[in-house]
């Protein structure tokens, strides 16, 4: 039991690391089901030069709603396809009613009752409710469709989850949610003993959610093992019984739902580590005093995007490090890319200097000079086939335009420079980047960014995926480069990392700025249990006076907006009461 | 000996093998085949020939390079091919003075400002609305036949104009004009694409689109451009077929000509799923193209088997350039270099 922070935190913590200890071993459930129905045992599979999984313990109990946490790359969906039987694993064994399978392939896996509802409906919209839900084992009769039994069984399915819909009408006349539960109901039409759903609620609203939830409850009491993923802790506790924690392909631990603190799972999801950087702490802290004055560069005022991220208030003062930390999904990378001008933002404004800018496109943020580097390294950062020379001068060169060539020595000057600078191996500018580590082409992006002279650079997860080696260059990097007058905007799962190298930490959930807190004397425990909670605890005397306000309000707000919270609050709050009266009206 | 591997390494290596086992098959069947004699200050000869007859095909297999470097494909090339020369063609006849050079020059800048419009259309469809390149330029290539059928009103358009007669088969110093033309083109594209930071934006568009917008390319600018320059070199191709029969024909001008030029971009090297090009890799697909066709006539082989032996011989080449195959041939090479350091070693 890992709790290293623990001595920092008081009463509260020892409260709560009791009740988090592994309930391995221990059934929960124990009174309903004394035997798992499905219990994967050492379960490891690599891919080339990853182990995606490694020696992962996972069971589910009849009749339970069990929920797999983890953030990106922890192992969720490698866990998921090893057990629907997507894919081969390496070492292990899977044990579904007490008999040991072995699944070839999906089919296999959904015929021993293992059936699968992905994030995204994977129906056909052009043909009826019935023919989706029977789609592929339709009941025959003299060589063609019984279309009598095929409209009779699934209007029986439909009812059996108190759907009131026509199986006959078209399902591409139904929302997604009503989509949603057609797939569910073809997924249980199989005997399904266990089912898995993958991200259902992503693209629901409350309602459609609350509707989801009443369909999984009947179906927990019909018996039914529902594997429920999701990233909204919200409901991850109303619906959950207990949840298994995955962490860097390994378990981390299996829980009791009631009795794990939502602060507690935050904390296993994302871990610690511990790297030999703490002076660049110190020295973080000691530049905050004299950049107070400092004057702001860019500013976001209500800045917001539908789907994306709620209107958000986020100033950046000329040589100040600002970290947005939240969960995947809580926001943090969309806002960001509203500023680096990805994606567009439907509200809001953004001044540059206090003067109003709009940004259409990453060609005009770059001419504003502000960099966005991508989380997503792959796909939306390096061209692979091009060389090392060509990826660090791209970005400068797109700026001066396709008829004013760089020359060909200022290249060569370019690319040898940083390869020095950030130590780029190998040190070849006329290697092709895809042959580059990881770690080599987060610092070949770097290179691209820093040579257009950024005055904002912003870095959505610039040390996910690489070595320990690398990270810590670019951490020190961005601090130098911060002391040096640049506003850097740093996005990164790892709170220590955050905490190390911000002045100001900016608290993400739910796509809603929820705290904008200076610095000074936080820690990781305080900004756990705003990522999880949305507020701060009350007794944690670590944090100035201002922010419990800021962080309960539902719209954040810098030092200076404060007083715009109240009002942001009390426009987000009327849903819930009167949510709550419709209830209790049906009730 | 590491020259020859670093050679055979080249992607231009078995291109430029194929083109050598194809003039030595000439060789033998025509010894006469390198020979190139003057008569009236104009040059003759096989390879001449090969030059002036492939230009077209050439010249549409450049624009066609730097299409399929951003991911994309022209397949309406023959078509617009057949658009300029018929535009071309019923311009001088309508005129009162077909032999003018004023004539011809208004015919040839009217069919190329023609070809550009042309050319907007496929950049909007693929770069605007996002269509895929292969849908987006079919409507053009079945639509833009219609056109010129509608240009010459069904007919064969045969004109009789001199000026018009020497962009197909005239000569300038000695050198066929088509082949100049060719070699503009070319020359052209690769000054203006390697020179400027052009070339590396296709690539990087070809390669990975987003990442390239994220780092400020203007990618649907550059797609525009290079459909664009692609319908231009297909309407200067459509003007050299057409002045070498002197005689428009909606139905058979340039037909197929889309093949033959994306055969010579993935001859040369060139993927068809966007990134690194090579022109010159390009120059020598349409010439292998282009010998090939000669080789049937010296080696005699019977008309009706011309189609089986190009299939057989492109087959070739693409089974040598798959990268399973490379992967094959370099583990042999590496087995073969093993062996021989071994020999050395031993002695």
């Amino acid at each position: 039991m890992e709790h290293p922070l623990a001595d920092s935190m008081e009463s509260t913590v020892t409260q709560q690391t009791e009740p988090a200890a592994p309930a391995q071993g221990s059934p929960p459930a124990a009174a309903t089901a004394p035997a798992p129905v499905v219990e994967m045992r050492g379960i490891s599979i690599g891919f080339p030069g990853v182990k995606a999984l490694d020696g992962v313990d996972f069971r589910m109990f009849p009749g339970e709603v069990h929920s797999l946490m983890g953030e990106n790359g922890a192992g969720k969906s490698t866990l998921i396809k090893a057990l629907t039987g997507v894919y081969g694993i390496d070492a292990g064994t899977i044990t579904l009613a007490g008999e040991r399978v072995s699944f070839a392939g999906p089919a296999q896996a959904q015929a021993a009752g293992i059936s699968t509802v992905y994030q995204e409906v994977n129906l056909l919209p052009n043909l009826s409710v019935a023919e989706n839900i029977m789609l592929g084992r339709e009941p025959r009769r003299f060589g063609g469709i019984d279309w009598r039994a095929m409209r009779r069984r699934s209007a029986e399915l439909l009812a059996g989850l108190h759907l009131d819909i026509d199986p006959g009408s078209l399902l591409g006349d139904h929302s997604l949610a009503v989509q949603q539960l057609v797939a569910i109901a073809r997924a249980i039409d199989v005997n399904a003993k266990v089912l898995i759903l993958d991200e259902p609620t992503s693209s629901l609203d409350a309602d459609e959610v609350a509707e989801l939830f009443r369909v999984i409850r009947s179906l927990k009491d019909q018996g039914v093992a529902i594997l429920f993923v999701s990233h909204f802790l919200d409901q991850v506790y109303e619906i959950c019984d207990r949840l298994t924690v995955l962490r860097n392909g390994t378990l981390v631990g299996e829980y009791l739902v009631d009795e794990l603190l939502r602060i507690d799972l935050v904390q296993k999801m994302i871990g610690k580590e511990l790297t030999a950087l703490d002076d660049l702490e110190h020295r973080a802290h000691a530049a905050v005093v004299d950049e107070t004055d400092a004057a702001t560069f860019v500013s976001a005022t209500k800045l917001g995007r539908r789907g994306a991220i709620e209107p958000a208030d986020l100033p950046i003062a000329v040589g100040e490090v600002v970290g947005l930390a939240g969960l995947l999904g809580s926001g943090r990378t969309e806002l960001a890319r509203l500023l680096g001008g990805i994606d567009r933002a439907d509200t809001g404004e953004l001044a540059i200097h206090g003067e109003h800018v709009r940004l259409r496109s990453p060609r005009q943020a770059i001419s504003k000079r502000i960099a966005f580097s991508s989380e997503n390294r792959r796909d939306e950062g390096i061209v692979g086939e091009l060389t090392v020379r060509d990826n660090i001068v791209l970005a400068l060169q797109a700026d001066r335009g396709w008829f004013r060539p760089i020359p060909k020595k200022k290249q060569d000057e370019l690319a040898q420079s940083y390869i020095q600078a950030l130590n780029i191996r190998p040190g070849n500018p006329d290697a092709l980047v895809r042959n580059l580590s990881g770690g080599n082409q987060q610092k070949v992006l770097l290179a691209r960014w820093l040579a257009i002279a950024p005055r904002l650079l912003i870095l959505d997860e610039p040390t996910r995926g690489i070595d320990i080696g690398a990270k810590a260059e670019i951490q020190k990097l961005v601090f130098n480069l911060a002391e040096n007058g640049m506003s850097v905007l740093f996005i990164s799962a790892e709170l220590e990392e955050v905490l190390r190298l911000s002045h100001r930490v900016v608290v993400l959930r739910d796509r809603t700025v929820v705290a904008d807190l200076e610095n000074d004397g936080l820690t990781v425990d305080s900004l756990l249990a705003l990522i999880a909670d949305g507020r701060v605890a009350s007794d944690d005397e670590a944090l100035d006076e201002r922010t419990p306000a800021v962080a309960v309000a539902a719209v954040g707000a810098g030092a200076g907006h404060a007083a715009s919270a109240p009002p942001g609050h009390a426009a987000s709050a009327p849903p819930t009461p009167t949510a709550s009266t419709t209830e209790g009206d049906r009730s | 000996m590491s020259a020859l591997a670093k050679m055979a390494s080249s992607r231009l290596f078995w291109p430029v093998v194929m083109l050598l086992v194809l003039f030595a098959i000439n060789l033998v069947a025509f010894p006469g085949f390198f020979e190139i004699t003057v008569r009236d200050g104009q040059l003759f000869g096989s390879l001449i020939d090969i030059l002036r007859n492939g230009a077209p095909t050439l010249i549409i297999a450049v624009g066609m390079t730097l299409v399929i470097a951003t991911r994309g494909i022209d397949l309406s090339v023959g078509a617009v091919a057949a658009i300029s020369g018929a535009v071309a063609c019923s311009i001088i006849l309508g005129s009162p003075a077909p032999g003018s050079l004023a004539t011809v020059a208004v015919a040839i800048t009217v069919a190329l400002l023609i070809s550009l419009v042309l050319g907007v259309w496929n950049g909007f469809l693929v770069a605007a609305l996002g269509i895929q390149p292969i849908i987006a330029t079919l409507i053009l290539m079945t639509a833009g036949r219609g056109v010129a059928m509608l240009i010459t009103e069904g007919q064969i358009l045969t004109v009789n104009s001199p000026p018009f007669k020497f962009l197909g088969s005239g000569f300038w110093f000695g050198i066929p004009v088509a082949v100049i033309i060719a070699a503009v083109v070319f020359g052209l594209a690769a000054l203006v694409t390697r020179r400027t930071a052009l070339g590396m934006f296709i690539e990087s568009v070809g390669i990975n689109p987003e990442a390239s917008r994220q780092a400020g390319v203007r990618a649907r600018g550059l797609l525009f451009a290079v459909y664009t320059f692609c319908a231009l070199c297909a309407a200067i191709a459509g003007l050299i077929l057409t002045a070498n029969t002197a005689a428009a024909d909606a139905n058979n001008t340039g037909l197929f000509i889309e093949l033959d030029a994306i055969l010579a971009v993935v001859i040369g090297g060139t993927s068809l799923a966007g990134g690194r090009y090579s022109l010159v890799g390009t120059l020598v697909g349409a010439l292998v193209i282009q010998t090939l066709v000669t080789t049937v006539y010296t080696v005699g082989i019977p008309p009706i088997a011309t189609m089986v032996f190009k299939a057989a011989v492109v087959t070739i080449v693409c089974l040598l350039q798959s990268p399973t195959t490379a992967e094959a041939l370099s583990g042999f090479r590496r087995r073969l270099a093993v062996r021989s350091g071994k020999g050395v070693a031993a002695s």
